[in-house]
């Protein structure tokens, strides 16, 4: 997600990190390529605009010139202005007193707002609602089927008098939908309707009457993640012709530089309320500005790591991983350990994508072949207990067994061990709130909203926890980070 | 205008005229000769060039009704007026339409450069060098399909992202298709989304096209696309198109699939055209989308939709130049007509408008 922004950001800081002061001139060229960044990534040129404006009053403020390290207050004016438009702090899906709760969506054709709004209902379903999923897309072909196989999927009801495909009205539809679902007590009306331009007045109105028909506490405007400079348009006959509430922006597991989010938001002035990620029907999470902006600053989404994580580990046994870390005495047991836990998260992809520099590795994370895992799996339990607990002691002899006992070669063998013990060396530096060689990771980091053990440490100016690196840091010079293809979690790259 | 046609094999008792078999004649050995790449030998080419000329004797060209794009685009200068002076303002519009940064001070240096060479300093005059510009840039002799070598079925694979407009566009070219006389089949490869075969077989009956679909759920896409050139072959059909899955171009494993469809469909015929469906309203995604997909897929031809709204699709300009790729077709609309061959200069003065 956002990961060539944040390539061309990382790039521009670089420069920027290497000097100790910064002359006006230094600022403009810096926001010639910020600009020059947010344009290929799809902002909006009138959002560019004003983004730059606003970023370069600040930078050439009193604020920099009297900061100890002005490369880094540039950067997190940078990293404020875009959680500013990204719409500050996260929002949750408002619900009514007298419930049923009903959610409008609307968008242009292709923006994916039928598969959204199975997942929309899959999610609300998961936190103990009863959703019901209203057809009130009666223009493409086959839409209401569509709808239809996806509330099976869902496990969600679908309300669907009208075949579609032309016929019908979707109007009354939505009303009918809202009765029958006081009726039948759901507490949340979904209604999907036909994707449709800004410019047609016609079915702007249409979209308008089913809103002023159903009342609905949030209209959600859906929006493809790819989307060019037109979002601004896009954006604004929405919310001039129906009135949103909400957007949702789907189609964030592709490469899109997606600063369609920037552009919508800082047009509607309404949050964006979910990201979807996926084609699965549970590939939908809530959208994070704070984590967002971090994200094209590539300071990774280490908060919804941290969250996934905590879904998924059991916290005393997190508890424990996290103590054998620091002690030095993490083992291929608990590797492996961890590795289930790991694909309990779910795609391993995804949660490599929000690691903090990951983007470097983003070509290679596209391509992991979760087999690997299989075959990491296999080599491990393969191997004796007292190997898995000391690896030290895997000589030829024992490797050569390892691998035919997993059907794998000495080469993978001796390839996981050397993963293993970079991972280890890595995770022990994290679990003492020191920053792993982490590119694009500015020494000053705004505070996290999240109260954590490590913030603290962290604040302190995360300092490397290799003493040549921490004497370097202090010294204000920047050394080469290596990026390995391979990752911390036993998948070749 | 070129592209208006398809080429069928020709009753035996007519003969067809000389000049268009010249015309054929022509092509091929072009074709031949470009399909013989660098490593082979002449012999072969010659050798290729004799095979074809075999069925074009019995060709036949059949002309398709002629649809204009005009309908859709609008200018991009509704609003701007633009002056020697002042060409940054045009540069933001470019950049607005989605023409990208580095193309859109391209065009604005070269703008520049002819307005000085030619003094010109009106807006009509401006507006002019520019329509010139974009038509030139845009304007190519690769926009007609290719259904012209006589060996049918010509197979069409439509791919794209999810969302791009592939169904629908596959519904309208079916149709117009089947106007001109064609018979059209269409396989139903998009076995992953929901509801998609339904859909496609909807298109089928409104274009009176045959349908190929999966004999189960969720079927492996290549099989169906093999089950499709084998119906089509054996239906003797002029074309057969098949929609594909919805993929982003990021999903290394979906790519892969889409290239098995195609080597599929290539055991047992050859694939005339393989159509990147592009959503006039990406941005500089639709760059990495059309690479991508031309790795895998090896695609001939773009077909832009979605014109009909206030996007300009401009990014199709720098595929063009970086990646060769004609934009052929336009969508303009969700209703079966709405559609038609992408035309340079049509678009340029449709962007630019009257002074």
């Amino acid at each position: 997600m956002f990961g060539n922004l944040s390539d061309r950001l990382v790039e521009t800081f670089k420069n920027l990190r290497s000097k100790g002061k910064l002359s006006a001139a230094d600022i403009d060229a810096t926001l010639r390529e910020i600009r020059r960044a947010l344009l290929e990534a799809d902002v909006a040129l009138e959002v560019v605009k004003s983004f730059i404006a606003a970023v370069r009053e600040r930078a050439l403020g009193d604020e920099v010139s009297k900061a100890l390290n002005p490369a880094q207050q540039v950067v997190q004016i940078v990293q404020e202005e875009l959680v500013t438009i990204l719409g500050g702090e996260q929002r949750r899906l408002s619900f009514a007193k007298n419930p049923p709760t009903v959610i409008m969506l609307a968008g242009l054709q292709g923006s994916g707002k039928t598969t959204l709004a199975g997942k929309l209902a899959k999610w609300l379903k998961d936190q103990g609602q009863t959703p019901i999923l209203v057809a009130c897309d009666l223009q493409r072909p086959n839409a209401v089927n569509q709808l239809q196989v996806i509330g099976e999927r869902a496990g969600v009801p679908v309300f669907a008098p009208e075949e579609g495909n032309g016929k019908g009205n979707p109007v009354s539809v939505a009303k009918d939908a809202i009765k029958h679902a006081k009726q039948k007590q759901f507490s949340v009306v979904i209604v999907d309707t036909a994707g449709r331009l800004g410019i047609d007045e016609e079915l702007m109105k249409q979209a308008n009457d089913i809103r002023k028909a159903t009342d609905p506490d949030e209209v959600l405007f859906v929006i493809d993640s790819m989307i060019g400079q037109d979002a601004v348009n896009v954006a604004k006959a929405f919310e001039e012709g129906v009135g949103i509430t909400g957007v949702v922006l789907t189609k964030l597991d592709g490469d899109a530089r997606g600063g369609a989010a920037l552009s919508v938001a800082q047009v509607t002035g309404k949050p964006i309320i979910f990201a979807s990620t996926g084609e699965g029907m549970d590939a939908f999470e809530p959208f994070y500005p704070d984590r967002m902006a971090s994200r094209i600053l590539d300071m990774g989404d280490i908060l919804t790591l941290i969250e996934q994580a905590q879904k998924s580990f059991d916290e005393d046994q997190a508890r424990e991983m996290a103590e054998k870390m620091a002690k030095d005495t993490f083992t291929l047991e608990d590797f492996l350990d961890q590795m289930q836990q790991l694909r309990k998260m779910g795609s391993i992809k995804n949660m490599l994508a929000m690691m903090p520099g990951a983007n470097k590795l983003k070509s290679q994370l596209e391509n992991i072949d979760e087999k690997e895992m299989d075959h990491t799996e296999a080599i491990i339990r393969s191997m004796t207990p007292k190997e898995r607990k000391d690896p030290k002691i895997l000589n030829g002899s024992r490797r050569l067994r390892i691998a035919k006992g997993s059907g794998m070669t000495v080469t993978d063998v001796n390839g996981l061990v050397n993963r293993f013990e970079q991972a280890a060396k890595m995770m022990k530096t994290m679990s003492r709130g020191g920053n792993p060689g982490i590119p694009g990771m500015p020494t000053g980091m705004p505070p996290m909203p999240r109260p954590q053990a490590k913030k603290d440490k962290g604040k302190k100016g995360s300092k490397s926890g290799n003493p040549a690196k921490r004497a370097a840091e202090a010294a204000g010079i920047e050394l080469p980070r290596t990026d390995k293809g391979g990752s911390a979690f036993g998948i070749g790259g | 205008m070129a592209g208006l046609m398809f080429w069928r094999k020709k009753d035996k008792n007519v003969q067809a005229p000389e000049d268009l078999q010249e015309q054929v004649i022509e092509e091929q050995i072009q074709d031949a000769v470009q399909t013989a790449s660098e490593a082979h030998v002449i012999e072969e080419v010659t050798q290729q060039v004799v095979e074809v000329e075999i069925p074009q004797v019995e060709l036949e060209p059949i002309e398709l009704p002629k649809r204009s794009l005009t309908k859709g685009i609008r200018s991009l200068f509704s609003r701007i007026k633009f002056d020697v002076e002042n060409l940054e303002e045009l540069e933001d519009v470019l950049i607005q339409a989605d023409f990208g940064v580095a193309a859109a001070e391209v065009i604005v240096q070269e703008v520049k450069n002819r307005a000085k060479k030619s003094g010109a300093k009106t807006e009509a005059e401006l507006r002019l060098i520019l329509t010139d510009l974009l038509t030139e840039k845009f304007g190519r002799d690769d926009r007609a399909l290719k259904l012209d070598n006589g060996v049918q079925p010509y197979v069409i694979l439509v791919v794209g992202v999810n969302g791009a407009g592939k169904t629908t566009t596959i519904g309208k070219l079916a149709n117009w298709l089947t106007q001109g006389g064609a018979k059209v089949t269409l396989g139903a490869a998009d076995t992953f989304r929901a509801a998609a075969v339904d859909q496609l077989e909807t298109w089928a009956t409104r274009s009176n096209s045959e349908i190929v679909k999966p004999t189960i759920e969720g079927q492996d896409p290549a099989a169906v696309a093999f089950e499709s050139v084998e119906r089509a072959m054996a239906n003797q059909s002029d074309v057969l198109i098949i929609d594909t899955a919805g993929r982003l171009q990021n999903k290394q494993g979906l790519m892969d699939e889409l290239g098995k469809i195609r080597r599929v469909i290539e055991k047992n015929l050859a694939i005339s055209e393989v159509l990147l469906v592009l959503d006039a309203t990406t941005g500089q995604n639709a760059m990495a989308q059309a690479k991508a997909f031309t790795e895998v897929a090896n695609v001939t031809g773009i077909v832009l939709t979605k014109l009909d709204g206030t996007a300009k699709g401009g990014i199709v300009y720098a595929i063009q130049e970086q990646l060769d790729i004609p934009v052929k077709l336009v969508g303009i609309g969700e209703g079966i007509d709405d559609f038609g061959f992408f035309d340079a200069s049509e678009f340029a003065q449709g962007l630019v408008g009257e002074s």
